[in-house]
């Protein structure tokens, strides 16, 4: 009786999004000054590793074009390996900065301003990745310039029929906008940055990407639609990213592939992996650069849910994966699932299974969602578990497909290996670069959901009233029936 | 700055507020008043300020639209001019105007046209980019991108008068009038 009593007196707190008593110059300063102070000897140490990884892209692409699409561990009947899973990998990881950025922009979700800046920037870099494995994939890569609509002396267009082409456009469209999203977001901060910093050439620098920001209210009004309509046209084309991405697979007659589960399948599984990915940045950048009044344990929570319902859902689709193919009768689906459990590639499926489906189940658990160590693991659990899923997925199906005496085991070589690694590299000499040139947290969104930007929380006078707490919903009690 | 600036053209009255409450009621009041060449600077967008300040409705949506109606009308006819009219090529047997094939193509470029003109459109409604513009002259002003809030009535109101608009700013309590010039 009394806790029930207490639970209903309790009053209704909603925890405030930016902690420690900031001021809009706090705040200013915090990220700013990341920017501003001298290069830290450490970001030089990560730049340099970053950058030797690179190399090892660098050069694998050179061998590739040297060589031909031979070096890799592609075999006739597996023709498509790692590239395309490394591909649909990094496209999967990028998704769920735009989710960030856009989807909860949409829901209303003020939370997200803490990381939508660095999420976005992670969407940029991992699509760079992936861009890198379709275009050199082709084998002659010098005319790649085919799969775009450009005038040639065979007078040839590309077909439009092809998912693989669609693919171009979805992936080059889903760059350019989220490339357009995200600097829109920055100009505002940019400006911000252009009245700090001190040295001539920042000041160009910066005063030039700034455009001539001045945060008129009337450019605000216009800024806000645009960022409302952006973040609407975000949000389908990110589903449709992923959709398209699926379609490489789905729109073909191979067993494992041919089904109507993949778009959304797919793109649970990209936002998945993108929210383990952003989670992993974040834990490290939060603890590097002090910033964890403005990215706090309640941000880390809120995400951890994400992660459990986006696994989950994953987990659903694997399970209905089988479910269709034997309620199908089709007995070349139905092997197929059989030989991903068991048959030789069965340690990529349980690799799959365990990392996927079980590690985010620990996060019903309030007190493992706070633990930012564990919340740290499993975020790189999940990753190592998605990569594994576009594993399953391409490599089973093709290495088992119609014909018996076809079958063929498939490994990588150490060039498929050194351009997977020589990615991370890529994506790290970027991210580095926006760590130390950029605003890494949307200076003024985090500024706008703080309570002390909004006028009617300030009376006629302009002093400044705390702003009253939600009332929790009043649940009726229900009258004795006399 | 310097005295010599005193003989140059005022471009307007430059008010510093302290907080986005009292920046806030002062553009209410403005707005009021009659004035309608004036214009509020903060940080970060303040809620209600179009209405406290009779902005209009943004035009933004319409050049969306048509970037977006831009896009996919010419998506369809490029598709339709590469796969029937200039070199229709038979894919097994496939009709050549095989629309439900071209969705994927015409949705990305309808979404990346109407994108072009979100971002674009935005731009050119707010007149960016203005890389120089008066009011970067007061050293005051850089705090507008930091947690300055500030309210300029310009020289080009009807109803503009130096000495009326600098008293009643002052008793809206302003807490910095300065005078901006043109360059």
């Amino acid at each position: 009786m009394s806790t029930a009593t207490t639970a209903q007196q309790a009053p209704y707190i909603e925890e405030p999004l930016v902690k420690g008593n900031h001021t809009f110059a706090s705040i200013t300063k915090l990220i700013t000054d990341l920017n501003t102070r001298p290069t830290p000897k450490a970001w030089y140490v990560a730049f340099g590793i970053a950058n030797m990884v690179f190399m090892l892209m660098l050069v694998s692409i050179a061998y590739l074009i040297w060589n031909g699409t031979g070096i890799w561990g592609l075999n006739n009947t597996v023709a498509w390996g790692w590239a395309i899973i490394n591909f649909v990998w990094w496209v999967g990881i990028g998704h769920a900065g735009t989710l960030i950025s856009a989807i909860l922009f949409l829901f209303r979700q003020d939370w997200r301003t803490a990381i939508n800046r660095f999420a976005e920037a992670m969407t940029i870099f991992a699509v760079f990745c992936a861009g890198v494995f379709p275009a050199i994939h082709v084998g002659r890569i010098w005319v790649i310039y085919w799969v775009f609509p450009i005038p040639n002396q065979m007078a040839m267009w590309p077909n439009f029929n092809s998912p693989l082409l669609w693919d171009v456009f979805a992936v080059s469209t889903y760059l350019t906008v989220s490339v357009l999203f995200w600097f829109v977001g920055l100009v505002p901060d940019l400006a911000t940055l252009r009245d700090k910093v001190t040295s001539k050439t920042s000041k160009i620098v910066y005063g030039i990407l700034a455009l001539g920001w001045r945060g008129s209210s009337r450019h605000w009004w216009n800024y806000e639609k645009a960022y409302m309509i952006l973040a609407g046209l975000a949000t389908p084309l990110v589903l449709s990213v992923h959709t398209i991405v699926s379609f490489d697979f789905a729109v073909s007659v191979i067993p494992g592939w041919h089904t109507t589960i993949f778009p959304p399948y797919f793109v649970a599984g990209a936002v998945f992996s993108g929210f383990a990915m952003v989670l992993t940045l974040m834990i490290i950048s939060r603890k590097i650069f002090g910033l964890k009044d403005i990215m706090t344990d309640d941000h880390i929570e809120k995400m951890n849910i994400i992660l459990m319902v986006t696994g989950t859902m994953v987990g659903f689709a694997y399970m209905m994966e089988f479910f269709i193919a034997w309620y199908s009768g089709v007995e070349y689906e139905k092997a197929i699932f059989i030989l991903r459990a068991t048959g030789p590639y069965a340690w990529a499926y349980w690799i799959m299974i365990a990392c996927n489906v079980i590690s985010p189940q620990f996060f019903w658990s309030k007190k493992l969602r706070r633990n930012v160590g564990f919340t740290f693991v499993i975020s790189i659990v999940v990753n190592i578990g998605m990569w594994f899923e576009r594993f399953v997925i391409t490599v089973t199906s093709l290495s088992t497909d119609y014909l018996p005496s076809s079958w063929a085991y498939y490994s990588p070589t150490m060039w498929d290996m050194m351009l997977y690694i020589g990615t991370f590299g890529f994506f790290f000499t970027n991210f580095l670069l926006f760590l130390r040139f950029l605003p890494m947290v949307a200076i003024a969104e985090v500024k706008a959901i703080m309570p002390e930007a909004n006028p009617h929380n300030y009376d006629v006078k302009g002093k400044y009233v705390e702003p009253k707490q939600p009332e929790p919903p009043k649940l009726q009690p229900v009258a004795a029936e006399a | 700055m310097s005295k010599t600036q005193i003989s140059q053209e005022l471009h307007g009255i430059l008010a510093e507020f302290a907080n986005p409450g009292e920046l806030y009621h002062a553009a209410q009041a403005v707005n009021k008043d009659g004035f309608r060449k004036f214009d509020t600077f903060s940080p970060f967008p303040i809620h209600g300020m179009d209405k406290a300040m009779s902005i209009r409705k943004s035009k933004l949506g319409w050049i969306v639209l048509g970037h977006g109606l831009l896009g996919l009308t010419g998506a369809l006819s490029m598709m339709y001019f590469m796969m029937v009219v200039d070199y229709p090529i038979n894919i097994s047997g496939k009709t050549f105007m095989n629309v439900p094939a071209w969705i994927p193509v015409t949705f990305e470029l309808t979404v990346l046209l109407s994108a072009f003109g979100a971002v674009f459109g935005m731009f050119f409604l707010n007149g960016l980019p203005q890389l120089n513009h008066p009011l970067f002259s007061s050293e005051n002003f850089k705090r507008a991108t930091d947690d300055g809030f500030f309210l300029c009535i310009e020289a080009t109101d009807p109803r503009f008068e130096a000495d009326n608009v600098r008293k009643m700013l002052k008793k809206l309590g302003a807490s910095n009038v300065e005078d901006i010039y043109e360059e």
